[in-house]
């Protein structure tokens, strides 16, 4: 008997009665299987987004952002916004990996590796936009501090710009290794099944030559031990520099101390409802059902419901703030361009307020977290109403400054900005689209760690033992 | 390098395989290494095998992070190019935590990997003797190495009667890996050990 003893109370992280061969057949035979029909359309859809994106790219190397719908007043718009979007999304998997194994959350086996590598996808994405927002892009490496032949000139280490690129840069690589560190034994398993000899080389390259040595899996335990303890600061400090970006403003509506807390809440908040939006079709197209429970998405919508309301809490806070500091510049961003529906984006506030605060709540109950459609439908809701919050914080304090002569008319985005967009979209989904293809989307030999302690076979053995009087459980276990 | 011989015995269920470990040691065997599909508590114990210290290279590694950051950051604002942001002052400190916290984690994050990959002989294109190949799968092969008076068939009859499943003989090289680290492997501590 397994010396970790679990509640009967916990449902199975693992249904059905498998043994540890099983559990191999089931994750890994999408790998070697032919994708089907599905796969196809989606890859190539996917594909043909990322080349709009790729070509509205071209276009803003060649002419500029010039043909993006950016003014003196309104200098960042949909590029920051999805940038913010998308590092926000990428939070959940660094948040599922590091925070939830430091919790000893059980549940995070099921999920981590698809989450990871959405995380990583995320990122990639992310860094596109600032990348493309400077304008010549040729210039990008300027912003790395490195001895040069101008001056030598150093970058500014005062200002939270470049801390972002120290963070998200950190982020990405230290994420890509966790990610990797952990697929090593898994790329091991699909090399020790592999049937063809370009499979067999391809993998065998891939996982490093791991064997699955007593030794090898201590290190490696106390690597992804130590990699979590990092990664669990990492990721509440990437999206805090990204809010001090704002935060160290004095723009109304930016300049507040509640901008870091309250942006972290919103990326983990935004970040499980995409590992919804995703995982909740990969169970599905990849049958995996049993490894991706009822159980497994009821516990993400309950950290949705919860980091909703913290940022609901945070939207009240700052309504709360904008009147009780008395701020006149402060009182007309919140009251007349946000929260006034019939102002020019007062529409985008409300839109905000509705997907991200009041629609969440319907979590409260019991039935509706555990309905697949319904979760599908709302984690569309829920980056729906975060985009929205990003556009809200961006465009709403700028388009009215302080000298009413500079006031921006309305402001919307040209094709070219929205291709940028959709091209993100592209890239995203091709990379998910590959992953799913060719690397185990479940943590294989972590599934196989808690499939003892918490399997359905266990649970039902354990079931037994619970329900035997205590005298006959001391007759059969005293020595 | 170095043929050697090998015993393998396969387990395929790792209650069967504690107490095969424990008898084998006590048997006099050196176990060579447990190869297991997925990370088995309390095995390495059972093998007295020492801890890792990979943690304290990770600590190390970040202090390193740390103090690059710091004394980079301070060269460059106070000695080469002092600039005056704002009127702070040029050693900011404050200023500066963001960057030195996201270093140390870098170099951390990056140096264990590095260092966990050099410790494990991990590699594109480095190829292993796998002893079985659903160690990756199913199964847990124990694999003993034999020596001049090791008596192969007797040593393959125990293994089955302690519940091996499958078992064979096997000749490898034995790259420099091999061995390194059971080199201090203490034997099994446990008084009036039952032989055979």
């Amino acid at each position: 008997m397994h010396l970790k003893y679990e509640s009967q109370i916990r449902e199975p992280l693992v249904d059905g009665n498998k043994d540890y061969h099983q559990v191999t057949e089931d994750l890994i035979r999408p790998i070697e299987a032919k994708p089907s029909t599905l796969w196809y359309i989606g890859f190539y859809v996917s594909v043909a987004m990322l080349l709009f994106g790729v070509y509205s790219v071209y276009r803003d190397i060649v002419y500029g952002i010039g043909q993006w719908n950016l003014n003196k007043t309104i200098g960042w718009g949909w590029d920051i916004t999805n940038f913010v979007w998308w590092v926000g999304i990428g939070h959940a998997g660094t948040l599922i990996s590091a925070v939830l194994l430091l919790f000893r959350q059980g549940w995070r086996t099921g999920v981590n590796r698809a989450a990871e590598a959405m995380t990583i996808f995320a990122v990639m994405c992310a860094g596109q936009f600032p990348i493309f927002h400077m304008g010549r892009v040729w210039l990008a490496p300027f912003i790395f501090p490195y001895p040069n032949t101008r001056g030598p000139v150093w970058v500014n280490f005062d200002s939270p710009l470049l801390w972002d690129v120290f963070a998200i840069s950190t982020y990405f690589t230290v994420s890509l290794l966790f990610w990797y560190a952990g697929l090593l034994p898994d790329l091991a398993s699909v090399r020790d099944r592999a049937k063809t000899k370009l499979r067999k080389l391809l993998y065998g390259v891939a996982s490093f030559g791991w064997t699955g040595s007593t030794k090898h899996w201590q290190r490696h335990e106390a690597l992804s031990l130590v990699l979590a303890g990092l990664a669990t600061p990492l990721v509440l400090s990437v999206h805090t520099i990204v809010s001090f970006d704002f935060a160290t403003s004095v723009i109304p509506g930016w300049h507040t101390t509640i901008f870091p807390p309250y942006f972290v809440a919103g990326a983990i908040f935004s970040g499980f409802a995409m590992v919804q939006t995703l995982l909740i079709v990969v169970r599905k197209v990849l049958n995996l059902q049993d490894y991706i429970t009822l159980g497994h998405i009821e516990a993400m919508n309950k950290v949705i419901v919860l980091t909703g309301s913290i940022v609901g809490c945070a939207y009240l806070t700052e309504l709360f703030m904008g009147w009780y500091s008395m701020n006149a510049y402060e009182g007309y961003t919140f009251f007349y361009s946000r929260a006034n529906i019939m102002s020019p984006y007062g529409w985008s506030y409300w839109g905000m307020m509705f997907c991200n605060v009041v629609s969440p709540q319907v979590f409260w109950f019991r039935k509706l977290r555990r309905n697949v459609a319904f979760t599908f439908f709302m984690s569309i809701i829920v980056n729906i109403g975060m985009w929205f919050e990003r556009f809200v914080i961006i465009v709403t304090s700028l388009y009215r400054d302080y000298l009413p002569s500079s006031w921006s008319p309305y402001y919307s985005p040209t094709i070219w900005e929205i291709g940028f967009y959709v091209g993100t979209f592209g890239l995203f989904f091709t990379c998910f689209f590959l992953f799913a293809k060719y690397f185990p989307t479940i943590a294989v030999a972590e599934i196989k760690y808690v499939l003892k302690t918490s399997g359905e076979a266990q649970k039902q053995e354990m079931n037994k033992v619970e329900n035997q009087k205590v005298e006959e459980f001391v007759h059969e276990h005293a020595h | 390098m170095a043929l050697k011989r090998y015993v393998v015995g396969c387990f395929d269920d790792e209650a069967v395989l504690f107490p095969a470990v424990k008898k084998v040691r006590n048997a006099g065997y050196k176990i060579q290494d447990v190869y297991t599909p997925f990370p088995v508590h309390g095995l390495d114990h059972a093998l007295g095998m020492r801890e890792t210290s990979l943690h304290t290279a990770g600590f190390i590694y970040g202090i390193t992070g740390t103090i690059t950051a710091v004394s980079c950051m301070g060269w460059v604002f106070t000695k080469d190019w002092p600039m005056n942001i704002g009127g702070k002052p040029n050693f900011a400190l404050p200023a500066f935590i963001p960057i030195i916290f996201e270093l140390t984690v870098l170099f951390a994050a990056v140096g264990m990997v590095m260092t966990f990959c050099y410790l494990c002989q991990l590699a594109p294109f480095v190829k292993h003797h796998h002893f079985h190949p659903r160690a990756t799968d199913d199964l847990f092969v124990m694999v003993i190495e034999c020596t001049d008076r090791t008596n192969v068939e007797d040593l393959k009859g125990f293994l089955q009667s302690s519940g091996a499943v499958e078992v064979n003989y096997q000749v490898a090289e034995s790259g420099w890996w091999f061995g390194r680290y059971d080199k201090e492997q203490k034997l099994y501590a446990e008084e009036n050990a039952a032989i055979g």
